[in-house]
């Protein structure tokens, strides 16, 4: 089965647990998404599939992207992702894969999406600057300060930390909690936030790094 | 918005009484204690506690709506926060309903003794259950 989905962020809201705790969670929409191509061991050299997400109009859609959506059986889809595959068997083209046939509750996940642009933002908010004084006559209260040292080395080491854009980059939060599913909607619950506003475009896969429980 | 609308109502309770900022009510909150019972053997017992007093602020909105109750305890003011819809909340009973002009009860932190006390009303036909003055004490 894929090791990937692609979804959207619907928002964020809080579940009650039955001891009466409350447990943030985002909740996603995720899938279902149709296998568009099949990439195996002997012709591509790695074995995955191409799934894709949402609903694209056929008109906007460029005549070759056309065929290949053709090819596999689907309609054409907002965005394609590869997805990596475990096990032996690969999806046929055309199969709709859903939530609850990869994910299941209580298990780990990693979620990717661009997170939300903030433009150009000092170094305050950009990279955690301490503010000068406010008061008493201060004219450096979010200023950036020295950037360096003197006639030697004469010059500012890259990668100084300095105003600049913020934002609206590639983003993955590791090890989310699967909270809840909800197959028949397709929704996700996942425990704490997921970068990008509400309606991004999110990929959830099973968590890389996610320490396996010992069995006592 | 509207897919969490949906979810959210799932979480709510379907009754909740019609109470407002600056009534006095009785809140039922669920306390889960481990008692012992014999030596080395503990049970879980399920009691209910009764928090009295005002409502000075509701907040939030859907599942995660909130309300302040503060009362004085032993000459020291007590504010307890309640989620509206959490499982620990087991009811909510309004005793006096308080004539208010705003929205937030804030201004009851900075006073003590006499000048806490909120100017009930009798009647108020905009709520539930109220239909002819004067209104029999609500039920929660």
């Amino acid at each position: 089965m894929v090791k990937l989905l692609i979804g959207r962020k619907l928002g964020m809201t809080q579940l009650f647990t039955e001891a009466g705790t409350v447990i943030p969670v985002t909740v996603l929409e995720v899938g279902p998404c149709p296998v568009v191509q099949v990439r195996d061991a002997v012709k591509d050299g790695y074995r995955a599939v191409q799934i894709g997400f949402g609903v694209r109009k056929e008109k906007r859609t460029s005549k070759p992207q056309q065929g290949h959506f053709r090819k596999a059986g689907v309609e054409p889809c907002r965005v394609l992702r590869e997805a990596p595959v475990a096990g032996e068997e690969l999806p046929k083209p055309g199969e709709r894969i859903t939530v609850g046939q990869v994910f299941a509750e209580g298990g780990k996940v990693d979620v990717t999406a661009t997170t939300k642009g903030q433009g150009f933002q000092g170094t305050v908010k950009r990279h955690h600057f301490g503010r000068g004084p406010v008061t008493h006559g201060s004219k450096n209260t979010r200023e950036p300060g020295s950037t360096g040292q003197h006639t030697w080395p004469g010059r500012v080491y890259k990668g100084k930390r300095m105003p600049g854009h913020m934002g609206a980059v590639r983003r993955t939060v590791k090890n989310l909690t699967v909270v809840k599913i909800e197959a028949e909607q397709h929704r996700l619950f996942l425990k704490g936030a997921v970068p990008g506003p509400t309606g991004a475009i999110v990929c959830v896969q099973h968590a890389k790094t996610a320490r396996v429980m010992k069995k006592s | 918005m509207r897919k969490l609308d949906d979810i959210e109502r799932t979480q709510m309770k379907s009754e909740i009484p019609d109470f407002r900022v600056g009534d006095t009510v009785d809140v039922s909150v669920s306390i889960v204690e481990t008692v012992e019972v014999k030596k080395g053997k503990t049970e879980e017992k399920e009691r209910i506690q009764i928090f009295n007093g005002t409502v000075i602020a509701r907040r939030g909105s859907g599942s995660r709506e909130t309300f302040t109750v503060r009362r004085i305890v032993a000459g020291e003011g007590v504010e307890r926060v309640f989620p509206l819809h959490s499982p620990k909340v087991k009811g909510i009973k309004v005793r006096r309903m308080g004539r208010v002009r705003r929205a937030k009860l804030y201004y009851l932190r900075d006073r003590s003794g006499k000048a806490t006390r909120v100017t009930e009303k009798i009647w108020d036909k905009t709520r539930a259950g109220a239909t002819e003055p004067p209104a029999p004490e609500t039920q929660g």
